[in-house]
């Protein structure tokens, strides 16, 4: 019996464990060593923010949900792989720290034959000071973050109430923040929500970001067909934050949020501010920050992992300029190239270079998004990756036989603007491929029949339905395998 | 139902020179004969999406 670990139950941990625990039944065990006791739909975080879902309901236990389908759960978190075992054994294993009340603190080794990492993004909240829930501004991350937003937008809309007038920042923290969609979901959720509690005439709402132009969303933007032209998202998007009367401050590095004060470094290398009585910045992502041993006990971190902390597979990784970039440079299949029984899926595979071109001021701060690798594709590349990987266990194949290329995946993507079943609206856009192919797609990058953005209350309706059928499948209720990723 | 949100447009302003849509687009953005149109269509965009790979 061979015994596949997987780090992290977040959405990329839990697809690849509820496909291969179905695939291999119980000739083969299926390990999931995550911190968390609770399964979160982090989409729907956005909804607890503004305070129209409760925690309860965007995330679920999930003990009972592996007991039911007999994956073997720690909750725990890695802290270190030794993919050649130790001076004992040369059995690879991951050492792990237990995260339970019952065994905090624990350390243990866990063996593997295979490997799949999935531990998502650290919320690096130190790389700006101020930065983050602690300190002066909120975030939307985890749920617990949320419920934390939502209390202060309470306090700020009863002041509102009694008719002061306050100053809203939504947007990126930092110069080389990813995850812009999800600042915009919130931006426009809550301008929604102002306007439901009647206090919208009150606010003063800016968003402030590292993307180039409006709309670039860490893809470079896309260009869709409307209105008898072909148009950049840019246009879409500006033409929304103008009809909701928010302004825009992009091509900004947040250095500092202080009390009051947003201290930020454009792409010109001015350094600017912005008051604000109510902040929601994301932080920049990094690895989780395991680190690797070889079998002396020599430090290897870097043999798997790049400096980012996110971990090295496929993908081509020789630094080079914008214009030298090519869809092949994106990894196939996930698989580390020195240790092949080890694969990386979700937030945690190192992207080979941004998506969006880099820029960088005059004072050397660079000022552009991270690749978003959001949840679709990450549901994607996990699936793959555990057919794959069960594939090999069951001595069906010797490597990785499907691929999941972000340059050869479309993705589709709602982006909720107001949630009411009657006046909400959500923007619902699709695109083909991920990765712009500017070699097959010259003029835009992308095939202009699968890229598209529409704004409407069907969206919202579509979003609503997400909700419910992800956490419907990874709860692994009966035919949960309809539901695609 | 929230009251729409009017743009405040002054000239040279950031918000005086995208396109901004008619009431009769807005209006589309929330007919229910409309909406549930493009849902059934946008679904079918979505599978066709996750198909493509
Ligand atoms: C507010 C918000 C809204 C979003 N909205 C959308 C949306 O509408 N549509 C969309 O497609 N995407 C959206 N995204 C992006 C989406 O949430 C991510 O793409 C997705 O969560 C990535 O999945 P993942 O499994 O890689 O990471 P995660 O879901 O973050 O899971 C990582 C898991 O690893 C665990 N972990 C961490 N450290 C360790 C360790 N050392 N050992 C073991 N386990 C560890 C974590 O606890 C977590 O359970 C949104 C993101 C945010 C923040």
């Amino acid at each position: 019996m061979a015994r596949l670990v997987i780090l992290g139950g977040g959405i990329a941990g839990q697809t690849a464990a509820l496909h291969a625990k179905k695939r291999l039944g119980g000739s083969h065990e299926v390990v999931v060593v995550t911190p968390n006791s609770l399964w979160n739909w982090i989409p729907s975080n956005i909804w607890v923010g503004v305070g129209l879902m409760q925690p309860e309901q965007v995330t679920f236990p999930l003990a009972p949900v592996y007991k039911k389908t007999g994956i073997t759960y720690y909750q725990a978190k890695a802290v270190s792989i030794h993919p050649e075992g130790d001076a004992e054994n040369p059995q690879p294993f991951v050492s792990v720290e237990h995260t339970s009340p019952e065994k905090k603190g624990r350390s243990e080794k866990i063996t593997y034959d295979y490997l799949i990492n999935a531990t998502g993004p650290k919320l690096n909240f130190d790389a700006t000071p101020g930065l983050g829930p602690l300190h002066h501004s909120q975030s939307v991350c985890t749920f617990d973050h949320a419920a934390h937003a939502a209390k202060a937008l309470d306090e700020l809309v009863a002041r509102m109430e009694r008719g002061e007038k306050k100053t809203i920042v939504i947007g990126t923290g930092h110069g080389t923040c990813t995850c812009q969609g999800a600042a915009f979901e919130y931006l426009f959720n809550l301008e929604f929500e102002l306007r439901r509690r009647k206090v919208r005439h009150n606010a003063n709402l800016i968003w402030i970001s590292n993307e180039q132009e409006l709309g670039d969303f860490g893809i470079g933007g896309m260009h869709i067909q409307r209105g008898g032209y072909i148009t950049h998202s840019r246009i879409f998007t500006e033409s929304l934050y103008t009809e909701r009367g928010i302004q825009w401050i992009t091509r900004a590095h947040v250095k500092e949020v202080g009390k009051d004060t947003i201290l930020y470094e454009d792409l010109d290398g001015n350094e600017k501010s912005v008051q604000f009585d109510f902040a929601m910045l994301l932080p920049p992502f990094a690895g989780v920050g395991i680190k690797a041993f070889d079998q002396q006990g020599v430090d290897i971190t870097t043999t798997l992992f790049a400096k980012s902390g996110f971990m090295l597979v496929d993908g081509n990784y020789e630094p080079k300029p914008y214009d030298q970039w090519l869809p092949s440079d994106w990894p196939n299949t996930y698989q580390n190239p020195k240790y092949k029984n080890i694969f990386a899926v979700g937030i945690a595979f190192a992207p080979p270079h941004a998506i969006s071109k880099p820029m960088i001021n005059p004072k050397g701060t660079p000022i552009f998004p991270a690749p978003p690798r959001t949840g679709m594709p990450s549901g994607v590349m996990a699936r793959q990756v555990a057919f794959n990987v069960t594939d090999m266990m069951q001595g069906k194949s010797t490597a990785p036989t499907r691929q999941a290329s972000l340059a050869k995946m479309g993705a589709a993507c709602i982006a909720s603007a107001g949630s009411n079943f009657w006046s909400g609206t959500a923007v619902s856009m699709t695109m083909y491929p991920i990765v712009p192919d500017f070699q097959t797609y010259p003029d835009t990058g992308r095939m202009l029949r699968y890229t598209s953005a529409e704004i409407g209350l069907a969206g919202h309706w579509i979003k609503h339905l997400l909700h419910f059928a992800f956490i419907y499948k990874a709860k692994a209720n009966p035919f949960w395998r309809v539901v695609p990723e | 139902m929230p009251e729409q949100p009017q743009p405040e447009r002054q000239p040279y302003e950031q918000s005086f020179y995208p396109a901004v849509p008619t009431r009769f687009t807005k209006m589309m953005r929330t007919n229910l004969l409309w909406q549930f149109f493009r849902f059934v269509i946008l679904n079918l965009k979505m599978l066709r999406m996750v198909r493509k790979h």
